[in-house]
């Protein structure tokens, strides 16, 4: 088995425009999951919202630049719809709202119904040339080091991709320490209290998800720039529960967590998979796991790593148990 | 096994075919084609179809599809013939691909030619009957479906009653007792039980696993003390790990039980049914009638219900919450289980079905009620009637929409649900 191979093909990942999108995404799930103690279940319907945004803008004759705005509006508008009706409630009807929602709008996008502007499940291609064409790197050179090299395509998505993590994250920073930011962990801590010194909950709660998903609308742009198209099954529910790990692993309630998270994340993930892979075609497992299946055992072992995280470890690798419980900051 | 079986009967068909001295005299020409619905992968061969041959409007002959599908005209001599499909004879859930299509207009037969021709069927509701008739078939697949909602969501609802949980992987428990069928049942690995018989202990199995779960995790959960966001998400890790690894073992392809796969109509005062829906439907209700005696009349009922309503009430009161905590897992995950056979039998079975019926249940809960168990029961029947009618006048893909748009309509107004108690929603 080509060990250096895999590890070098997990580094890429780790770095990668993916795990890049998933860093922002993450970040957006960790405002409203960590910092204000929302439980949306449904962040990848967000994501789909901003990218399709983005991709009808364009295919209906907008430029990239104003399709960008669009996606983000389209997540928070979607933050609002779903919060509105909910956030007045237990936290599980956002839950169970949100979840649902995500995958109805998955559906509903692959429908014949919404072909005229979706396209369906043909997708939407090529919608981000706008963006490849200010690439100032060499398109046709690879950049790195011995096998751990990316094409200068693939470089300009990554460096612009991290650059708005930073961005976001730098802001995020600037507001959790703000008034604001204060006002919304109080309602994580003790949503009573919060109240009882005035401040509108309900509004603060609804301005949270409102903003994640935002954030996690951008993201899922920045996902349909790398692969420049947009199509209905990219969107699984699948990617709600790898933010959920990505967020639990770093640390909920912290800055660096959802980032640091996304990295470890997608190495452990791409390790595994070429891991199995490989395991597999030389004959590890005789004829209990085809090559399907043995792909298939990383998403069982990110369920079972999502549960032990949160039962064993809540607080990840940065978080602070007392965080999760009182903020003494 | 199954191939093995068409085959065979391909085979038997068609020595017999050889054999039999009608064959012989017409070895010139006939028409035949073998019916079979496709959807995906699956191929399921539709029989008791009629099919008619013409040539200028006269009857040459009549056939009706056998068991494997088979169908065979005898023609008197080459010509152009047309060949059509009798759509009302279509058992439920199997159309033709593109309505209209039950014509094929110019089926050129040459001089001693066996011509094979295709009508392309697939999974749908039989068109050409008229709109009263297709409403009333609706409200019975409706009903159908509101009877398998109201199995699942039970559990949901009473386990949120007594633990304040909304179990995000009940929809894996529906998930385990239809694959648990599928294996005892259809299996090749399996001991091939008919699906009365598998059924039985695949539902004690799911009862049983519910029982382990709250044994071995929900419980040491709670008594750790563990917040209801944390036990929220590990609820939604549990779900995400059993549902790969029933992908694993399973696969992702729809497959459907051996027995009761096709069936053929019932008239009945005009409304055609499929016997099974209606076998369906009136298990569905004497399960349900059995669970809401269990709630009103027995100790444990009782006990169930005032756990649900007031946990430290119950519990100074000299119940013993644990044990009818226990107990409403194990009757809730069997209830689950048998409602994904129902669903097993009426669709296909498939890794995520549990998932897509857990966001029906959700709606079915909150429009009932969260954590009352007849709330749930009504809630069921309102979004299965709700989700098969919506049908009639929109397009079949926005079904689940149309219930999460009375989900969400519900919250705005009343957001504890039909029969729900208002301390509840927080």
């Amino acid at each position: 088995m080509d060990f250096g191979g895999i590890l070098v093909d997990a580094l890429r990942a780790a770095v990668g425009p993916v795990a890049a999108a998933y860093a922002l995404s993450a970040i957006g799930l960790n405002l409203q999951f960590g910092y204000t103690g929302l439980l949306n279940f449904g962040h990848v319907g967000f994501m789909l919202a901003g990218a399709y945004g983005a991709a009808i803008t364009v295919e209906f004759g907008g430029s990239l630049w104003l399709g960008i705005p669009i996606g983000i509006a389209a997540g928070v508008l979607l933050g609002l719809l779903l919060g509105f009706p909910t956030l007045r409630l237990r936290a599980d009807y956002l839950a169970i709202v949100t979840i649902s929602a995500a995958e109805i709008l998955r559906l509903i996008v692959r429908s014949t119904w919404a072909h005229p502007v979706t396209r369906s499940v043909f997708g939407i291609r090529a919608f981000a040339d706008e963006f490849f064409d200010m690439n100032p790197l060499d398109v046709g050179a690879s950049y790195g080091w011995g096998d751990f090299r990316f094409s200068g395509r693939q470089l300009w998505v990554i460096l612009v991709s991290w650059s708005v993590v930073a961005i976001a994250g730098f802001l995020l920073y600037r507001m959790i320490r703000s008034p604001w930011g204060r006002v919304i962990r109080a309602i994580r801590e003790d949503e009573y209290a919060a109240r009882s010194l005035g401040k509108h909950v309900f509004s603060y709660k609804l301005q949270s998800l409102m903003l994640g998903g935002g954030l996690a609308g951008l993201s899922g742009i920045l996902l349909a720039i790398e692969q420049q198209s947009v199509f209905p099954d990219t969107w699984q529910p699948k990617i709600t529960f790898f933010l959920y790990v990505i967020v639990i692993l770093g640390g909920a309630g912290t800055i660096i967590g959802p980032i640091v998270g996304a990295i470890v994340f997608q190495f452990l993930f791409f390790f595994f998979d070429r891991f199995m892979t490989s395991a597999q075609l030389e004959g590890w497992f005789g004829n209990v796991l085809d090559a399907t299946g043995a792909a298939q055992v990383k998403l069982v072992l990110v369920g079972v790593g999502l549960m032990t995280l949160m039962a064993v470890r809540p607080e990840g690798i940065f978080g602070h148990r007392e965080e999760l419980l009182i903020d003494e900051r | 096994m199954r191939r093995l079986r068409i085959a065979q009967v391909l085979a038997a068909t068609f020595v017999a075919l050889m054999l039999s001295p009608a064959a012989a005299l017409a070895a010139g020409e006939d028409i035949h084609g073998q019916l079979e619905a496709i959807d995906g992968q699956q191929r399921v061969p539709v029989p008791g179809v009629t099919i008619v041959v013409e040539q200028d409007g006269r009857e040459i002959g009549v056939a009706v599809s056998d068991s494997a599908g088979m169908w065979v005209v005898p023609v008197p001599e080459a010509g152009t013939y047309q060949v059509r499909l009798v759509v009302d004879t279509l058992p439920d859930g199997v159309a033709l691909t593109v309505p209209g299509h039950e014509v094929l207009p110019d089926v050129l037969v040459r001089s001693s030619q066996a011509k094979a021709i295709r009508f392309q069927l697939g999974p749908g509701v039989s068109s050409g009957v008229g709109d009263l008739d297709r409403f009333l078939d609706l409200v019975i697949i409706g009903l159908k479906l509101g009877a398998i909602i109201a199995l699942c969501s039970i559990g949901l609802s009473l386990i949120f009653g007594v633990t304040g949980l909304v179990n995000f992987a009940h929809g894996e428990m529906v998930t385990l007792g239809a694959v648990l069928a599928y294996f005892l049942h259809a299996s090749p690995l399996g001991p091939e039980w008919p699906l009365l018989v598998a059924a039985v202990p695949a539902v004690l199995i799911g009862a049983a696993i519910g029982g382990i779960q709250e044994l071995g995790l929900w419980g040491p959960l709670r008594r750790h003390p563990t917040g209801l966001i944390a036990m929220l998400v590990i609820s939604i890790g549990l779900s995400f790990a059993l549902r790969n690894l029933i992908l694993i073992v399973f696969r992702g392809e729809p497959r459907p039980y051996i027995d009761y796969a096709v069936q053929q109509k019932w008239e009945f005062l005009g409304i055609s049914m499929v016997p099974k829906n209606i076998v369906i439907i009136l298990a569905s209700a004497a399960i349900l009638g059995v669970v809401g005696l269990f709630l009103q009349r027995t100790k444990l009922g009782t006990a169930m219900r005032a756990v649900a309503d007031n946990k430290d009430l119950a519990e100074s009161s000299g119940i013993n919450v644990n044990a009818v905590i226990l107990t409403t897992w194990i009757m809730g995950s069997g209830l689950a289980a048998a409602g994904g056979i129902f669903y097993g039998v009426s669709e296909q079975i498939q890794f995520d079905m549990g998932f897509k019926m857990l966001l029906l249940i959700f709606a079915a809960v909150v429009l009932g009620g969260l954590g009352t168990a007849f709330g749930a029961m009504v809630g069921s029947f309102i979004i299965g009637l709700l989700v098969e009618v919506s049908t009639f006048w929109v397009d079949n893909e926005f079904k689940t929409a149309i219930a999460l748009g009375v989900l969400v309509v519900m919250l705005l107004i009343r957001p504890q649900g039909l029969l729900g108690s208002k301390e509840r929603i927080g």
